[in-house]
């Protein structure tokens, strides 16, 4: 299968890429690892005139902490992330994220700034960034903003960027000291999209809970803040009886549809067993465990 | 409109004009004309088009040749050298790792580049590594000895106490 005809620019740096799509603001797409642009573009699913690549723009694939916040470029790859020393030991639910999109090939050129951008309900970065509260900076021709996951993500495959902005780093606010988060995802195989996924986060205080971030893959039109179970466990003790409840909201949150995956019924239900898994899990690592 | 990209493949440079939307696996297959690199799905799911872009295995179906514009690009038929085949393909041979052979370039550019990453895989992570490469005749058991097999070899090489083992002739 051959992509329709487009034109292709590889500015070396970030100005040229952002005036490039102001010139083309209806006509154009940024292309980052291409591991989800190339393939749409293939099936003629989308068939931009334009294409910015950003793999000359230097500066995209920072990963470090700075001033509070893990600075992800969005130009870093997958497979960066489950190498990383300082994802494996400060961040163990974004390196659990990571190894389950696609499969280790994909994931040696797929980016975390473009499963954003992407804005697919089925990718699973934005779920763990919606339980991480995450917010992204997205540069453009009237400068840089920020923009915070939950207005990020408009719905299936659209976000807030406007035509010429460019999404150029991810900031995660780095974990409290007791803190903990994890990724369930339930897949047909290796390297499928998620029947359903859970990203759980929380943050105590002794046993009580004083933050809790919940977000759902691929049960609903975008990535899904499960707002009622994370209000009803702030202030709670985590135990079987505030998990279970918690699980429960969120299932009552997502908003599956029947698919070649499963029914909506099913899938609710999952949400509801992963959510669960994923609340103790995090649970457990606030707590200093694994 | 079309664009100039130089693509250096196995060690030979390859230029051409070229269409932004030609495939990394067209340039492979119909530029350098080197059809050891297979189009199986098309859907960057099976694996069989895996090369090594500056030594990291790459679908060449989902990257434009564009994209790899000044890259080194290493496919099976770089594998093998002065005559003698390269251990991930002795390990193929001797351990039975094909039936069809469709899936087999794209299965050994990944194992090369498991290898040299990590010298002695356990059966996990050497079937971790090829999740990306889809087999369907063998059941990968064989797969994942002829993969096993080379890491002995090539540790025993790089090992100045052991013999040299033979050498696997090329008919």
């Amino acid at each position: 299968m051959i992509p329709d005809k487009f034109e292709y620019f590889a500015p070396t740096n970030l100005t040229d890429a952002v005036s490039f799509l102001q010139q083309h603001p209806e006509d154009a797409k940024v292309l980052a690892g291409g591991q989800s642009l190339i393939p749409l573009m293939k099936f003629r699913l989308a068939a931009p005139g334009y294409l910015v690549d950003l793999r000359k723009v230097p500066h995209m694939d920072l990963l470090q902490e700075r001033y509070g916040v893990l600075v992800i470029g969005a130009m870093v790859r997958e497979a960066r992330m489950e190498s990383s020393p300082l994802i494996r030991q400060r961040y163990p639910a974004l390196m659990e994220t990571s190894r389950v999109v696609a499969d280790p090939i994909v994931r040696n050129f797929a980016t975390l700034g473009g499963n954003l951008a992407h804005a697919d309900p089925a990718n699973d970065h934005p779920a763990m960034m919606v339980a991480l509260r995450a917010s992204v900076l997205a540069h453009g021709a009237k400068g840089t903003r920020t923009i915070s996951i939950d207005d990020l993500l408009v719905d299936t495959l659209e976000t807030s960027l406007t035509p010429d902005e460019i999404l150029t780093e991810i900031h995660i606010p780095q974990p409290a000291p007791q803190s903990g988060s994890a990724y369930c995802k339930l897949e047909r195989k290796v390297g499928d999209y998620a029947i359903a996924a859970v990203a759980a986060s929380v943050a105590l205080d002794g046993d009580v809970c004083t933050q809790a971030g919940l977000g759902l893959t691929n049960v609903g039109p975008k990535a899904i803040r499960a707002a009622a179970a994370e209000n009803f466990l702030v202030g709670k003790r985590l135990n079987d009886e505030t998990i279970s409840e918690a699980a429960r909201l969120a299932s009552e949150s997502a908003d599956p549809t029947s698919d070649l995956r499963g029914p909506a019924e099913y899938k609710r239900a999952m949400v509801r067993t992963l959510a669960t898994r994923a609340l103790r899990t995090a649970t457990q690592r606030a707590r200093g465990g694994v | 409109m079309t664009q100039q990209v130089t693509v250096t493949i196995n060690g030979q440079p390859y230029t051409a004009d070229i269409e932004p939307r030609l495939l990394l696996v067209h340039f492979i297959r119909e530029v350098a004309g080197l059809t050891g690199t297979h189009i199986g799905c098309d859907t960057t799911s099976c694996g069989a088009c895996t090369v090594l872009i500056n030594n990291i295995p790459a679908k060449s179906c989902t990257i434009l040749a564009v994209q790899a514009d000044g890259a080194e690009v290493r496919t099976v038929e770089g594998l093998e050298q002065n005559g003698q085949l390269h251990p991930v393909q002795a390990g193929f041979v001797e351990e039975h790792g094909l039936q069809c052979g469709f899936c087999t370039p794209g299965m050994m550019m990944t194992a090369v580049a498991l290898l040299q990453n990590n010298p002695d895989p356990t059966e996990e992570e050497v079937r971790w590594a090829i999740s990306g490469n889809l087999c369907r005749c063998t059941g990968y058991v064989n797969i994942v000895k002829s993969i096993q097999r080379a890491a002995k070899q090539i540790r025993e090489e790089h090992s100045p106490s052991s013999p040299k083992p033979e050498a696997v002739e090329v008919s």
